[in-house]
């Protein structure tokens, strides 16, 4: 028999039966995804225009390579964990509340996944055509 | 039932009009919820392309500058602008601050007009400011 009272059962507990560290990492990867974001919507309107050359030699310099991989990184983590949240929220049956959880997991990591090799490949592969 | 009618009958979960603040609450979810899926899409589908070479990347901006994508562009836009601007909101409100009623009101109010008009100066940016 626990000796907890309810009240200490349940502190810190949402929805999802957990919650503190999902919170604080939402709140962590927001503040880097708001700078990582103001960098990449300046450096965006700054560049000459989208075209491929321009985009490619772009993403070859470290100093904007970088900064996407991280933008990319934190964007996903961010958005995973924003989903997931909202799965906990409204979905009540525990089996689709699964489902959903699974699936934003798996399709941000595969999305982060694509987008970071895609910036790696350009990265390394110089700023040649 | 021995109810004293000069107390306020509390709480009033079924009665309830909207204000700024519940406005911003949800838009807050389902612009986030927008751009997490539609944004990122458009964000892997962006590099991807620009990593396949010139001949991707032409498929990629054929579709992305067709004039009816910006029907979606336009609303993406403004969906991460008001999740960015609601979500610094957010931000303020957790440390525990903005919450007197119309300190509240105005900083929801703010986020919606803010980013309405920063969508639209972004928009005259693309269209007209570059040259």
């Amino acid at each position: 028999m626990s000796m907890e009272i309810p009240l200490g059962r349940v502190r810190g507990l949402g929805a999802a039966g957990e919650g503190a560290e999902h919170w604080w990492q939402e709140r962590l990867t927001s503040i880097a995804a708001f700078l990582l974001l103001v960098w990449l919507a300046v450096s965006l309107l700054r560049l000459p225009g989208l075209d491929h050359r321009t985009v490619a030699s772009w993403l070859a310099d470290p100093f904007a390579a970088v900064p996407m991989l991280l933008f990319v990184g934190v964007a996903f983590w961010h958005l995973k964990l924003g989903l997931q949240v909202v799965v906990e929220d409204y979905v009540h049956d525990d089996g689709s509340k699964l489902f959903w959880i699974l699936l934003i997991n798996f399709a941000s990591i595969l999305g982060a996944a694509f987008a970071l090799f895609a910036v790696l490949k350009i990265a390394f592969a110089g700023s040649a055509e | 039932m021995h109810r004293n009618p000069s107390r306020p009958l509390s709480p009033h979960l079924t009665i309830w009009k909207w204000g700024p603040h519940m406005l911003v609450s949800i838009l807050h979810r389902v612009t986030g919820v927008g751009v997490g899926i539609a944004g990122a899409a458009a964000l892997v589908w962006w590099l991807l392309a620009a990593s396949e070479g010139a001949t991707a990347y032409a498929t990629f901006l054929e579709w992305a500058t067709w004039e009816w994508a910006l029907l979606i562009w336009i609303p993406l836009s403004w969906g991460l602008i008001q999740h960015t601007l609601s979500g610094l909101r957010h931000m303020v409100m957790d440390i525990g601050a903005g919450y007197e009623l119309s300190t509240n009101k105005t900083w929801a109010n703010i986020t919606v007009v803010a980013s309405v008009l920063l969508t639209v100066l972004l928009w005259l940016y693309i269209f007209y400011g570059r040259g």
